[in-house]
């Protein structure tokens, strides 16, 4: 019903010149011109918005091109291999990939579990009501949160109140409760992609509703899940501010030994890199080179995920 | 039959702790929200003890190095706002023009190559942006403008823009792309061309939709610090030109905390500074999920 009604509305305010009435005492030759005035306004606004679409495309290859052709000189084995020198003017990034890979992948295991677990009750088990709207509320409201005050909270929470200290344990938690919606939102997804008759078939074999979900929905909802930890991962590995305070460091000469070890990051490296040391310039080729070992990264782990999951699409729906 | 029956009961029962060990760890996120929001209270409320709240957020000067410290964040809220909103005034029409074209005008062969490039713009680690803005962009202002410093409110707003841009464009187009078909055939049906028919029926119908992406979007660009930390320019004073440096409220709080001492008023003051962003982002949020709960898109029960 409420669709008529918004469709007679939208639909009255289109007043058409030229469309429907009929005016009697009207010219051909006028009506054509409008005809062709209406043409050309949908093309200039085509247009637009074309450009619009393609001015994203240049940002991302402008970027993405920059840094490559600024940084791949600076990659080599050694930059890849050996750890810093010289304070952190010459030498390599290996701390730094060892830190971010550490951060990301503990960042995953905190966050894959709880948040496929969530999915699993808000997709499966919840049923519409307060409660339901209040958890998608947070989880909705803990996505905005701001990636710096994650950092203060880490800082708070983490480092001082539970005593970890600066360390790659409080990184983790601290990306793992940044990542939690992301992977909330995948593994829902995926869960969601799963027929009901997957369900069902089960259920009428006599296997209750626990046994339906770990032994059918879950493991028709694995990819979906799995690309999903993959932009979880991907996302951990690309933030700076929630780990400045919790667990990376200017520099460490030695690589972590303990998940209570400080860390140097991928992120954080360029940033200090580019910001607080004493020769700026003279260290630009070593940002640009983290720069786009960091892109490289992220961006192979999203296409990774984003080919992935468009073959499983075509699958269900081919 | 009796131990059948036990065996059922014990089989429910074991269903019934199931449901709820889920609904505790679904728990979780309201839980990390609620811990979040209690230690930012405890950490930044005892700055209130040496300011009142009104000389917090309304004075004048930030100086929290110097002796007597001055604690007024007021020029970093505006830099905040600011920056937001030259960058929404970017991002609100790259963004919900790129989800139209993607919605309702790109062949489905050009969209799946737009909406992948989107998605990789919004992967695009915040530290990198920030580089991009302070090694090319902040340099190119600086001389085509013939400024003091690249490194400004204006260059911030531009780099924050392309965060925010992916944010309200996939919102923006799943509203679009879920007004029902009838609308738009009944449209054009009646004569309209197909840019009335986006313009006329098919954005006042998934209005509720593209407002959510923009609040949040806005709520994104708002809260995301290391582009703002790396060209913003870091000057705390109120800004009055698009090319003044400026210090909005994540950069503060990012460039100086390592160097506030522990538990010091610095340290509490830059931990409130944080419950005054996180209440601006949880603003933005509440809204947008008010719009999109309360003003349902036509046809769609999702968003």
């Amino acid at each position: 019903m409420t669709d008529g009604s918004i469709s007679k509305k939208a639909l009255k305010s289109l007043s058409l010149p030229g469309g429907g009435r009929g005016r009697s005492g009207e010219n051909p030759g006028d009506r054509a011109g409008v005809q062709s005035r209406r043409k050309i306004i949908q093309r200039v606004m085509f247009a637009f918005f074309k450009a619009a679409a393609v001015i994203n495309a240049i940002a991302l290859m402008i970027i993405v091109s920059f840094l490559v052709a600024k940084g791949y000189r600076a990659i080599n084995w050694s930059f890849l291999t050996e750890p810093p020198i010289d304070s952190m003017t010459k030498g390599g990034i290996l701390p730094c990939i060892v830190g971010t890979l550490c951060l990301s992948l503990g960042a995953i295991i905190v966050a894959l579990p709880i948040g496929v677990a969530s999915a699993v009750y808000l997709h499966e088990y919840a049923r519409p009501g307060r409660v339901l709207r209040l958890i998608r509320l947070g989880i909705n409201n803990l996505a905005g949160v701001p990636s710096v005050v994650f950092g203060l909270f880490g800082l708070a929470f983490f480092v001082v109140y539970l005593q970890m200290g600066v360390s790659i344990l409080a990184g983790c938690l601290t990306l793992g409760a940044l990542t939690l919606p992301v992977i909330i939102g995948s593994a829902e997804e995926a869960l969601r992609a799963v027929p009901d008759t997957y369900r069902e078939a089960s259920l009428g074999l006599g296997a209750t509703k626990w046994q339906t979900i770990y032994r059918v929905v879950l493991p028709a909802a694995l990819p979906g899940v799995l690309t999903g930890a993959i932009l979880g991962i991907s996302r951990a590995a690309g933030e700076t501010a929630p780990i400045m305070f919790t667990a990376a460091v200017f520099f460490t000469p030695s690589l972590p030994t303990s998940i209570f070890d400080e860390i140097m990051a991928l992120p954080y490296h360029i940033y200090v890199l580019a910001t607080a040391g004493t020769e700026i310039e003279k260290t630009r080729h070593l940002q640009y080179g983290t720069a786009l070992v960091l892109i490289v990264l992220v961006l192979g782990l999203n296409l990774v995920a984003i080919i992935y999951r468009a073959r499983l699409r075509k699958r269900r729906t081919g | 039959m009796k131990a059948s029956q036990r065996s059922g009961q014990s089989r429910r029962r074991k269903e019934k702790s199931i449901r709820i060990l889920f609904f505790a760890v679904a728990s979780a996120s309201i839980l990390t929200l609620s811990l979040i929001i209690i230690f930012l209270f405890m950490e930044g409320v005892p700055i209130f003890e040496k300011v009142s709240l009104k000389e917090f957020i309304l004075g004048k000067y930030w100086y929290p190095t110097y002796d007597p410290p001055e604690f007024g964040i007021f020029p970093l809220i505006v830099a905040s706002l600011a920056v937001t909103a030259v960058a929404s005034l970017i991002s609100i029409p790259l963004g919900v023009m790129t989800a139209a074209y993607l919605a309702e005008i790109a062949s489905s062969r050009l969209r799946e190559i737009v909406k992948p490039i989107v998605e990789l713009l919004a992967a695009l680690p915040s530290v990198v942006i920030g580089f991009f803005g302070m090694v090319v962009v902040a340099p190119f202002l600086q001389n085509t403008f013939n400024l003091a410093t690249g490194l400004n409110l204006f260059n911030a707003a531009l780099m924050l823009a392309f965060m925010s841009v992916p944010t309200i464009c996939s919102i923006s187009e799943d509203a679009i792309f879920s007004v029902p078909k009838e609308l738009k055939e009944a449209s054009l049906a009646l004569g309209a061309t197909h840019w009335e028919t986006i313009w006329r029926v098919i954005v006042p119908a998934s209005i509720s939709g593209i407002s959510t992406a923009v609040i949040l979007g806005m709520s994104r660009a708002m809260g995301e610090t290391m582009v703002v930390l790396m060209v913003a320019g870091g000057a705390g004073m109120i800004p009055t030109s698009l090319f003044d440096p400026v210090r909005p409220l994540p950069a503060s709080i990012a460039a100086e905390m390592a160097e506030a001492p522990f538990r010091g008023d610095h340290y509490s003051a830059l931990f409130a500074t944080g419950i005054v962003l996180f209440a601006f982002t949880l603003l933005f949020n509440l809204v947008a999920d008010h719009v999109s709960n309360k003003y349902r898109q036509v046809g769609a029960a999702t968003l």
